[in-house]
């Protein structure tokens, strides 16, 4: 049984759960809170499929002990969404077909989110240098890239 | 200590899906009460948008609109057979499926709509946005919705259709081995150009041309989304990745996404490509297919562009760094040819 209580802020609410020494925080999220937007790629850091946001900085989940996140704010996918309304982010993703499989993309959302948190009109290096961390194996990075820059700029549908 | 620029190309002719045992792909279509239709697929839908492409399809025959139509790719063991998602044959073969299981449900539907309006089922025609009429005659109205009711409660009617497409089997002559492995080839060009380091024998690529015959597109946009995000996965073959590096010892294999390497988003290139549309005579409304074919032109191209750039020729995937590096030596050095 785990046995450390931990606390954290998880999308704007608080939640408490018990975890092992070794738990990370990929896990916690997954196993035992239930939000599954993030993704286990590697597991060690190679391919930002579990990127989450931690007081507002892009981690690696997999690679971030759970207890280091006690009473910090994790930002996930799942709280991307504006109430019924998707982000601006989402809505120029699915404007401009920057997901096939979808692996890759709450990864994606969220390096982008934390780019575009600090700086919202990145260039296009800034861009690409914010997801250098995440591997996409569909799209070619490409149409990600133009989503981000597209979101950046407001260029998205209603 | 030089960066040396080359350029390459490569056409290909590919053929679209197999013929092993016909290559065939089944699938079923039916309406529920609510007029809404289910396609029920075994085929999968990988990120490609097949699910997408088929679902247009079923639409289009049936004469409904694209939102009253889902697909169901849920359960291989219970739905429809299907070959596969590979060979690119999901919108060609898989699509003809769907289009033969629509034109029967269509049917289905014309006759249960003929009997409420108390009409000739010939002399009725679909509005494209969920309501069969009288030809000439538009007030001479109903539903799907309502013809879907009346065949589930009243007419006591399925309204379902059934698919296949079955390749003709080809014969092997005996003499010569010649068959015919596919009915319909899409072709492609492309032209690589890329940039080689001499010092490192690192090659990166600079920018990519390209043309695509690939029948009618029926989503345009998923068959660009293809195609820029499949050359990558070209060049990806090309130059980075490999399970066995020294194979067959299997030695310094890669054991993680480090080390088994992918092209990143700060190698991208630009890509410019021209898309061609030649209806194939059996493809559903024209189609044939993106699918492999869209990584497929950029191996030896990107080979060739080595070759235009340094004079190396590589013939082992991928072209890495080190094969690149020991091929410069043993020729005394770079070697650039002609540029073309």
């Amino acid at each position: 049984m785990p046995t450390t209580p931990l606390q954290f802020r998880h999308n704007g609410r608080d939640v408490a759960i018990f975890v092992d020494g070794g738990t990370n925080l990929l896990v916690a999220l997954r196993e035992l809170i239930g939000d599954m937007t993030p993704k286990f790629g590697c597991g060690q850091g190679g391919c930002g499929a579990c990127s989450v946001l931690v007081d507002g900085e892009l981690h690696l989940s997999c690679l971030t002990l759970a207890e280091t996140v006690a009473g910090r704010s994790i930002e996930t996918l799942d709280g991307m969404k504006q109430g019924p309304n998707l982000h601006p982010l989402q809505r120029a993703f699915a404007d401009n077909f920057a997901a096939q499989c979808g692996y890759c993309t709450p990864g994606m959302l969220m390096a982008a989110k934390a780019l575009l948190d600090r700086n919202p009109a990145p260039t296009r290096d800034e861009v690409i240098e914010a997801i250098s961390g995440n591997i996409c194996r569909c799209t070619g990075y490409e149409p990600i890239i133009n989503a981000i820059l597209a979101a950046a700029s407001g260029r998205v549908s209603a | 200590m030089t960066r040396h620029r080359g350029r390459g190309m490569a056409s290909i002719n590919y053929p679209i899906g197999m013929n092993l045992g016909g290559d065939p792909s089944q699938a079923l279509v039916h309406s529920n009460p609510s007029g809404k239709f289910t396609v029920a697929l075994s085929s999968i839908d990988l990120g490609q948008g097949m699910k997408s492409v088929t679902r247009q399809i079923c639409a289009e025959t049936l004469g409904v609109p694209v939102e009253d139509v889902y697909v169901d790719t849920a359960d291989s063991d219970t739905g429809p057979h299907c070959m596969g998602s590979f060979a690119s044959r999901g919108t060609h073969r898989v699509g003809n499926a769907v289009m033969a299981a629509a034109r029967e449900a269509r049917g289905v539907m014309m006759e249960a709509a003929a009997e409420e309006l108390e009409v000739n089922a010939a002399d009725l025609e679909t509005d494209g946005r969920g309501n069969i009429h009288v030809r000439g005659a538009p007030h001479r109205s109903i539903s799907t919705k309502d013809v879907a009711i009346a065949a589930q409660f009243k007419q006591g009617k399925t309204i379902s259709g059934r698919g296949i497409f079955l390749v003709p089997l080809s014969n092997v002559d005996p003499e010569t081995g010649e068959m015919s492995p596919a009915t319909c080839y899409a072709h492609a060009c492309l032209v690589a150009e890329v940039e080689v380091d001499d010092e490192t024998g690192e090659v990166a690529m600079v920018r990519m041309d390209s043309a695509y015959e690939l029948g009618r597109a029926l989503n345009p946009r998923l068959v660009e989304q293809q195609l820029v995000g499949g050359a990558w996965m070209g060049v990806s073959h090309a130059l980075y990745e490999t399970p066995e590096p020294y194979y067959p010892d299997p030695v310094h294999g890669p054991r993680d996404f480090v080390e088994y390497l992918m092209p990143g988003p700060g190698d991208i290139c630009p890509h410019d490509i021209a898309v061609l549309e030649r209806p194939a005579p059996d493809g559903p409304f024209g189609a044939k297919g993106p699918g492999e074919m869209c990584a497929n032109p950029v191996l030896p191209a990107v080979a060739n562009a080595i070759f235009n750039a340094v004079g190396v020729r590589i013939d082992d995937l991928p072209i890495t760094p080190e094969k690149v590096l020991r091929a410069i030596k043993a020729q005394g050095g770079a070697r650039p040819q002609a540029r073309r």
